[in-house]
């Protein structure tokens, strides 16, 4: 690349910052202009984790990849062949990522698109690059645009902005201004005016840019692939004096048509301050004015308002082209961008199946929905546990009796000791130093058939011999010589008639009281009038009774059959088990760790060693 | 937002902290007291007897110069004579330049006698910090601007090992005090990002101690972050105050809150609220070439405001961004019924939503149909950018909906076409 060349259809850039959309339409510039490779080559992202990750991308309608560094000099290391540095650091930190990007070995050109940095630090790094030979675009730039080469960031707006304005394939015009917010339009009256822009670049708003307008325009000049320059100008600095300087020194030739804008400074309020930090006139030197007067007198072609910019633009090319000046254009049809889902969705013009139907609850507004309901209005109101739980596992406003006996299995199942088999597992774990949810799982997985799944199967084996209109001694029949097991729910350890089971009693007196009916249960007491006549420890337990009354709760509740048997057959009353159990689990894990309580292993004593 | 002046108090007390950093033999008084409207001048001596013990000198500290000039200089008075200079002065209106404003701040110190007054001064370029001095300060230091000697110090340069004494002229038995305090001075200068320092005058006493008269300063406001420790600290920030007699309309102010609400621009100027030509641009660069091309174009006496509104602001803000100039416009219709012109203007956005911009400004004038159709507004409207045919499609019904005359033009019609061709109607 010759000297006076700052990108070509080759050049990589490393991005400092994670900007996806920059990034994104930079590569999407390089497909409408038919680079062979992307331009981006990495990306900078100080705040993660690990030394390298990985950015995916659009390459057209494929998706590739682009490796982010936490550290520029290793990205520098690895892609020696980027020398184009895009910062996005904020106007704190580019400084010093400047700096570091100057200092290295491969980086020749830096884009600096932060405002606001501290003017003394700006001055610094223009003399670092001076002293390097580097170029700095910026700071407070949108950066600038080779056609049909290289892009940097966001500059040009959309893809369809960069195809209107021509910008997939050069022109025969250099451009500089100070304002990036103008380029966009300036890009499209080159464009209507002329063949197009070969390069465009804007250099900041602020009152020292890396590098001023003039050695922009000396760069062009010495570019034969250009033939004409315009640059826009802006009141306040002495930057377009040097031009005038440059082309009364025949240092630029070539026809250059330029405005300085700020004319308006005349009428305006003294000291008010114009969009760009560089733009207030501190002598009569600086004004719009004047420097348009003077860069008039050496023969520079500066319109008589900004209304007969595009005119003289054309005038200037147009001329050329009869001097026979410039080659014609080798144009092409860009290819056309893949429209992003997104954008394509949103205008109706794609479908999608969804992949996943979600019923109770909705995430997305500004309060999180429990079917249907608010959780602010769940907090206002002061709804019970009782109530969530129906609304995300029933879909139901559940009434108050329904609410409370749920609340009241939980607090019944919540634990039974540690020596049952879920708390002594989830002990085990804890104490072999794992974390909570290892150590609580461990515990959950030892519920099933023989540790608390009594109660669904209570609930199963009653619902189906009461639904069937079976007598209970006919039942108790059945499950001896058919199902060939004992009655799940029935029989008890320790407890027995005469010591009744404390939370069986409490169960009872709710579901007497509160519910409306209860057909189950007192078909289960019949159950259990017999069994008890045969040995006196054959008690509706506790885990029936729960599973029991839990059929009767649904019968309260207005349910068809087969709704009924959908919440059996969804393991609900399972889920209340591991809802309630996992409580005191938590609570012997914690216990555990509070203690420091070392590595158990059971001893010897405890197992029989046999052949 | 770059270069800003401070008061010359705070730059003073700023001044008074850091110089002795590096140059370790300043002694500052510290006697500097500022009086505005409310302050009791008594209570005020209970605390500084020095005010009744010293002679005094006072002046205003708004950020105007040429106090002696006018009159507003009190010089080598005792404390009845600065009651009666305040009583006189202290919240009455004043002309500086053809600016009217407010006095509201008087600067007093210890008066000094001096014979003889310096002038030194630094600013900056591209490459360079400039140091100016004179043996001739005062007010004729412009009138002696030949006399300024100017020494350039490359920027990155430590000043300990540049020889400043053979670039100054022959400072005779005063060089072992004025280089270490010009020297300081550059480091403090540098240091705290000062974007201009000026001295003028300074005085040195009999026993050769360096006293400033009076200073102008601005400082880099963008450097606030790197000075938490002195003047942008957060707690009590130093604060930039606006231009003398610089004061906000309501519909000003209102457009500034909403602005600092937002990550978008949105500013707005009114100069003069009887014109004819009113703007809503979009963007600080196109906004500034609209004002130029009507003023270009001489209709800069008849412009009513200058502003932009850009960085994608919401629908809401630009909806009351354009309502607030909408009820401008129509506030008082021209007395002979001539048409006044609303010049909706952009260039090509880069990101701007033209489409959702523009929402909030159909709204507006939806809203105040019959306002504009009362004050005869005629629209012109043109911009690009993202969305740009739904938005100006917009734009195209809403005129045809509630009767008001809008033209609406696209990227294909020059930028500033509009504006000739707006203007005709005046």
């Amino acid at each position: 690349m010759e000297d006076y060349e700052l990108f070509d259809r080759n050049t990589k850039a490393i991005i400092y910052g994670l900007q996806a959309n920059a990034i994104q339409r930079m590569l999407d510039f390089d497909f409408v202009s038919k680079r062979n490779t992307p331009s981006v080559a990495a990306i900078i992202r100080p705040t993660q984790d690990g030394a390298i990750g990985y950015h995916k991308v659009f390459w057209g309608s494929k998706e590739i990849v682009i490796p982010i560094y936490k550290k520029l000099n290793l990205a520098m290391k690895n892609h020696a062949d980027a020398d184009v540095i895009i910062n996005f650091s904020s106007f704190r930190s580019a400084y010093s990522t400047s700096k570091e990007a100057l200092e290295s070995e491969t980086i020749r050109t830096l884009v600096i698109i932060a405002e606001g940095i501290p003017e003394r630090q700006s001055r610094d790094l223009v003399r670092i690059a001076k002293s390097k030979n580097k170029m700095i675009i910026g700071p407070a730039t949108v950066g600038g645009i080779k056609a049909g080469a290289f892009k940097i960031g966001n500059t040009a707006g959309t893809i369809e902005n960069i195809v209107l304005s021509k910008l997939y394939r050069p022109g025969s015009v250099g451009f500089v201004s100070k304002s990036g917010g103008l380029s966009n339009e300036m890009y499209f009256t080159v464009s209507q005016n002329t063949d197009g822009i070969y390069e465009g670049i804007a250099i900041g708003g602020d009152r020292y840019p890396g590098a001023t307008l003039l050695e922009h325009l000396l760069r062009f000049e010495a570019n034969p692939k250009i033939k004409m320059l315009v640059c826009l100008g802006e009141i306040g600095g002495l930057d377009e004096w040097n031009i005038v300087e440059a082309v009364k020194d025949r240092k630029i030739t070539k026809p250059l048509v330029l405005w300085v804008t700020g004319t308006a400074a005349k009428i305006l309020p003294k000291g008010l301050q114009f969009g760009h930090a560089g733009a207030m006139a501190g002598s009569e030197k600086e004004t719009a004015d004047a420097k348009n007067k003077a860069l008039r007198e050496v023969g520079v072609i500066v319109p008589n308002s900004y209304d007969d910019f595009g005119d003289k633009i054309k005038e200037t090319f147009e001329k050329l082209q009869v001097e026979g000046k410039i080659d014609p254009i080798e144009d092409f049809e860009p290819p056309s961008l893949p429209m992003d889902y997104t954008m394509a969705n949103k205008l109706g013009l794609v479908r999608r199946p969804t992949d996943v139907v979600v019923t109770i609850s909705d995430d997305r507004g500004d309060v999180p929905l429990f079917s249907g309901v608010g959780l602010d209005t769940i907090i206002e109101k002061n709804m019970s546990l009782g109530y969530v739980i129906g609304l995300l596992w029933f879909k139901k406003k559940l009434p108050d009796f329904a609410q409370d006996y749920i609340e009241m299995v939980v607090k019944l199942t919540a634990d039974h000791g540690p020596a049952v088999s879920g708390a002594h597992n989830a002990i085990i774990t804890a104490r072999a130093g794992k974390d909570l949810m290892s150590s609580l799982t461990s515990g959950i997985l030892t519920i099933g058939p023989r540790f608390g799944g009594a109660i669904s199967d209570a609930a199963r084996y009653f619902k189906e011999a009461r639904d069937k209109g079976m007598h209970p001694q006919e039942f108790i029949d059945h499950m001896k010589t058919v199902i060939q097991i004992n009655i799940p729910g029935i029989g008890h350890r320790i407890k027995s008639v005469n010591n009744p089971d404390v939370r069986v009693k409490l169960l009872k007196e709710f579901v007497f009281t509160r519910f409306p009916k209860h057909p189950y249960l007192d078909f289960a007491l019949e159950v259990e009038k017999l069994t008890t006549q045969k040995r006196n420890n054959l008690i509706l337990n506790v885990d029936g009774c729960i599973g029991i009354c839990f059929l009767d709760l649904m019968e309260n509740l207005d349910l068809t059959e087969e709704e009924k048997q959908d919440v059996i057959d969804a393991e609900i009353l399972n889920g209340l088990f591991v809802l309630g159990r996992s409580i005191g689990m938590m609570g012997h894990i914690f216990d555990q760790k509070r203690q420091r309580a070392g590595l158990y292993r059971q001893p010897w004593d405890e197992i029989l060693f046999a052949d | 937002m770059a270069q800003k002046s401070i008061y010359e108090y705070d730059a003073k007390k700023l001044l008074a902290s850091q110089l002795i950093k590096y140059f370790p033999t300043y002694e500052y008084h510290s006697k500097l007291l500022v009086i505005t409207p409310d302050t009791n001048l008594d209570d005020l001596a209970n605390r500084n007897p020095w005010l009744k013990n010293e002679k005094l000198a006072a002046k205003p500290d708004q950020l105007f110069g040429k106090r002696g000039k006018a009159g507003l200089l009190l010089l080598n008075a005792n404390f009845e004579g600065l009651k009666a200079f305040v009583k006189e002065k202290i919240g009455k209106e004043l002309e500086v330049g053809n600016t009217k404003g407010i006095l509201e701040r008087i600067l007093v110190e210890p008066f000094v006698p001096h014979s003889k007054e310096y002038y030194i001064s630094f600013t900056s370029d591209r490459n360079n910090d400039i140091i100016h001095f004179s043996f001739q300060g005062g007010i004729y230091v412009e009138e002696n601007w030949d006399k300024v000697t100017h020494v350039s110090i490359p920027i990155g340069t430590d000043i300990n090992s540049f020889n400043v004494t053979n670039k100054l002229p022959n400072l005779g038995d005063l060089t072992d005090v004025l280089i270490p305090f010009i020297k300081g001075l550059f480091q403090v200068y540098v240091d705290q990002d000062f974007a201009f320092l000026e001295i003028n005058p300074f005085a040195i006493t009999d026993d050769k101690k360096i006293v400033p008269l009076d200073l102008k300063a601005k400082l880099d406001d963008t450097a606030s972050f790197l000075h938490q420790d002195t003047w942008g600290n957060l707690a009590s920030p130093v604060q930039f105050p606006p231009a003398f007699g610089q004061k906000m309309s309501k519909e000003e102010e209102f457009i500034q809150s909403i602005d600092e609400q937002t990550g978008a621009s949105l500013k707005l100027r009114i100069l003069n609220r009887d014109a004819r030509i009113w703007t809503m641009v979009a963007g600080g660069g196109a906004s500034v070439i609209y004002t130029d091309t009507i003023v270009d174009l001489g209709y800069g006496n008849q412009l009513a405001n200058y502003g932009e509104y850009s960085g994608d602001p919401s629908r809401e803000h630009t909806e009351m961004y354009a309502k607030t100039i909408i009820d401008l416009i129509t506030e008082k219709p021209d007395p002979q019924g001539k048409p006044k012109i609303l010049i909706i203007g952009g260039g090509i956005a880069n990101f701007t939503d033209v489409k959702a911009t523009f929402t909030g400004i159909v709204s507006a004038i939806r809203k105040s149909a019959e306002q504009l159709k009362k004050a005869n507004v005629k629209i012109y409207v043109r911009r690009g950018g993202p969305n740009e045919k739904e938005g100006l499609e917009l734009m195209k019904q809403v005129g045809k909906e509630v009767g008001v005359p809008i033209k609406v033009f696209d990227r294909y019609t020059h930028m500033t076409r509009i504006v000739p061709l707006a203007l005709e109607e005046i």
